[in-house]
Parts: structure tokens; C-alpha cells; sequence
């Protein structure tokens, strides 16, 4: 398979990648590619221009800032696989990134890419709701802007990013207190028929879903209910409500909205242990 | 159309490409190396699996402007002259193949892991893979062939694979 024609421009620098974005509604950014391109391969996409962003530096990075860590859009997933910050800090990060794909994608495919896109499916977008992150937006006069993890995702494929912005940055916090993040699928590569990334911070937790919407969803009814003193089994009961799985040929929904319950309650219990 | 200069298997290339050209088609149509494969397409089967810098990526699913002035090696940069490569001999050994289509993606994949991690465990090795199917179903050889080339490596003075 092959993808329609496109025109190919490599930018040395964010401003310029921005600037090509305004030149072509059409266009889209190029990371790693292991979204976009076999998605225009299939002609689901169809970019007009792909803006090459690899080559920028100083976009690859995981460090430790005052208030949170800083990981770079390009990032690649094998880089927060194996970073000993991540490992010691935000073991779900790293955990997670580590069941993306297989080895060979993960020394391709980055963080920021993984994001952007905005694959309800896809590993890292709950992983990043869970964890409260925060996403820094490049636009149009290097004017940076952050977006909660709660604003990003917005629709199947959309996310509250301009088609002037790129992302640049996703800020986690320094520490967590307890954590699971569970994948369930049939075969080894398989993107999760369900996921579940739980996230406990000074008590609080955080819950998020793959694949049972149109977006990475929070499980807010789960939340609530541990906030109002609900055990794990209690609380997974409502880990279904507010959903709407898809109904494909790996899951029927309902299939989808019954495991769920199962996972989270797993989840819960990894997490508040 | 653009110009891509890379260095594949030591030797410096030049070409004029249509961005569109996947590396997978530049290398064995454009540079006739047929040994890297296109199974699925779909960048599930690992049968194009090549290094870029040192690492394995798949080619299907990596556009040769993206290798623009990198360093690819395929299969058929890992023999040495005389000698193939202790993860060519080893499957040789273990008859890690039988059809052989799998076999250049699962050699390279082995590679890039045994740089990652030299001397590891048979689920190491077994978790490793799961980015390379062999439909003949000859994993328990190729599992067996890729430890024995980390284990003589290994033992071999300052040998790295």
C-alpha cells in the first residue's frame, strides 16, 4: 500500500513548522509517523504536505523541573521504556510505554505523535489523562500556551490543539503514590479492546479509559464513588457509565462495557494497595 | 520529487524520490536489496524490519525521505566476508526457519534487541519478538538460535552482535 501524493518540507525549527502549517489547511505534522503513515497508506489520511519535524532539536528530552517533568514531543515511546526518571518517578509512564506496539515501532513512534493524533485506542492518551498532564502548544509567534489533559482530547481524532499549533511539550507530575495501568487484548501487538490507567496522587485517584469512546474518557462515577468511601469493587460497578465502547469485529460493546467493570476493579485494587 | 543521501550497508547512496516512496520499496526496487520483505504491510509481521542507526525500525512503515542522510543496514549487510553473522550462523545451526520469509526481519529484530540487551533470558528473547511473526510457527528454533548467538558472543573476546 501505498499513500496518495503529498509534498515533503523538513523543518529545522518549530516557527518554521508552524509556518508551514499555515501555508496548507491540508497539512499535517510528521513525528515518527507510526500513526499517520499507515493510516495514509490505508488513504484514511490524506495530508496535502507533511511538515517533517524530526530533525528539530532539543525536542527529545525527559527532566525534572521544579513543579512536574518535562517530556519533549519527539520523545520517542523506547526512550520513556527505558528512562530510569520515569522508572523512579512516574513508573506508569514508562510501564505503558514500554506494552506500545513492539520494539521496533517504539524506537520510531513518540510521545507527542501518540498524543496528537488522538487515538481513543491508543495507550499513552489515558495514560496522560490518569496522570492530570499537561500539554504545551507551540503556535503562530512562538506563542506557548498549556492545556489541561482534560481539554485535549475533544473527538475521534480531534484534539483542542489549531491547525496553526504544534505540541511541544507534556508536563507529568514528579511523583505518584500508587498506580496500574491494564491492556487487555487478545494478541501480543493489539491495540487494547480495553484499557484502564488508574493514577493515585495524596489519596486521590484518578481513572481513565481506552477505547470506550470516541476519546480517552475519565471514569468520572468511578472516582466519585471512591471519593464518597466506596471500595474497589463498589466503585468499578460504574466504570461503564458515561461510555460508549465501540462495537467492532474484536468486541461487541456490551462485551466492552461488562470487562471494563472487571478491569478497574483490578486497576483500583493495584493502585490503592 | 527529493533527494535522500543515505549509507546503506556501508555504502553511500544518492537518489531522487517521490516523498511518497516507502524505504522498504527504496531498498529493494531502487537498490535492489530483496532481501528485506513486505509481508503485511501494515507494520505488524516485522518481515521488513531493517536497522536505521543502529536500531531495527520497519521499512514499510518509514519513508525514505525520513532516512535522509542516515545509516541503514539490512540482511545483506551482516555477513562478514567470509563468515555470516553469529545470528545467521546460529539459525543456520537451529534451523530457525523453514519457509525463510520471516527470517531477514527476525535476524535484524534479534540484532537491534542483543545491542539493547546481550545476554538475555528465553522470555526475554520470546517478549523481543512480538513485533515478528513467523506463520510457519518456528518460534521454539528461532528463540533457540537467538540465545545460542548471544551465549557465543558473548563468550567471544570483546564480540558485541
Amino acid at each position: 500500500m501505498i499513500p496518495a501524493s503529498f509534498d515533503y518540507v523538513r523543518v529545522p525549527s518549530i516557527e518554521d513548522a508552524v509556518v508551514a502549517l499555515s501555508a496548507d489547511p491540508e497539512a499535517k505534522i510528521l513525528a515518527g509517523g507510526h500513526s499517520l503513515l499507515p493510516a495514509m497508506k490505508l488513504r484514511v489520511a490524506r495530508p496535502t504536505t507533511l511538515i517533517d519535524i524530526a530533525r528539530i532539536e532539543g525536542l527529545s528530552y525527559i527532566r525534572e523541573e521544579t513543579d512536574h517533568i518535562a517530556i519533549g514531543a519527539l520523545t520517542r515511546h523506547h526512550d520513556m521504556a527505558t528512562s530510569e526518571l520515569l522508572h523512579a518517578s512516574v513508573p506508569i509512564a514508562s510501564f505503558a510505554a514500554a506494552q506500545i506496539g513492539d520494539p521496533a515501532v517504539r524506537h520510531v513512534g513518540t510521545l507527542g505523535g501518540s498524543i496528537a493524533h488522538g487515538d481513543p485506542a491508543g495507550d499513552m492518551p489515558s495514560v496522560l489523562l490518569a496522570l492530570g498532564a499537561t500539554f504545551v502548544a507551540t503556535g503562530v509567534g512562538s506563542v506557548t500556551r498549556t492545556i489541561a489533559a482534560d481539554d485535549l482530547f475533544t473527538g475521534l481524532f480531534e484534539t483542542a490543539l489549531s491547525s496553526h499549533e504544534v505540541l511541544t511539550e507534556i508536563r507529568v507530575p514528579r511523583a505518584i503514590d500508587g498506580w496500574s495501568f491494564l491492556k487487555f487484548n487478545r494478541r501480543a501487538q493489539d491495540w487494547a479492546l480495553v484499557g484502564v490507567s488508574a493514577v493515585r496522587v495524596e489519596g486521590h485517584v484518578r481513572v481513565a479509559l481506552t477505547n470506550m469512546g470516541l476519546t480517552p474518557l475519565r471514569a468520572t462515577a468511578v472516582e466519585q464513588a471512591l471519593m464518597g468511601g466506596a471500595d474497589p469493587a463498589t466503585a468499578a460497578a460504574h466504570a461503564h457509565e458515561g461510555t460508549a465502547p465501540p462495537d467492532d469485529a474484536f468486541a461487541s460493546a456490551e462485551y466492552r462495557r461488562a470487562l471494563v467493570k472487571v478491569l478497574v476493579e483490578r486497576a483500583l485494587e493495584e493502585a490503592i494497595e | 520529487m527529493t533527494s535522500v543521501s543515505l549509507t546503506v550497508n556501508g555504502v553511500p547512496h544518492r537518489a531522487d524520490v517521490e516523498p511518497r516512496t516507502l524505504l522498504v520499496y527504496f531498498l529493494r526496487e531502487d537498490l535492489g536489496l530483496t532481501g528485506t520483505n513486505v509481508g503485511c504491510d501494515t507494520s505488524s509481521c516485522g518481515a521488513c524490519t531493517v536497522h536505521l542507526d543502529g536500531e531495527s525500525v520497519k521499512s514499510c512503515t518509514m519513508l525514505a525521505v525520513q532516512a535522509d542522510g542516515r545509516t541503514v543496514t539490512t540482511i545483506e549487510g551482516m555477513a562478514g566476508e567470509d563468515e555470516m553473522h553469529p545470528l545467521q550462523d546460529a539459525f543456520h545451526r537451529h534451523h530457525g526457519l523453514q519457509c525463510g520469509f520471516c527470517t531477514p526481519g527476525m535476524i535484524m529484530a534479534a540484532a537491534s534487541f542483543l545491542r539493547e540487551n546481550p545476554a538475555p533470558t528465553e522470555d526475554e528473547v520470546r517478549e523481543s519478538l512480538e513485533g515478528n511473526l513467523c506463520r510457519c510457527t518456528g518460534y521454539h528454533n528461532i528463540v533457540a538460535a537467538i540465545l545460542d548467538a548471544a551465549a557465543r558472543v558473548g563468550a567471544s573476546p570483546g564480540g558485541a552482535a
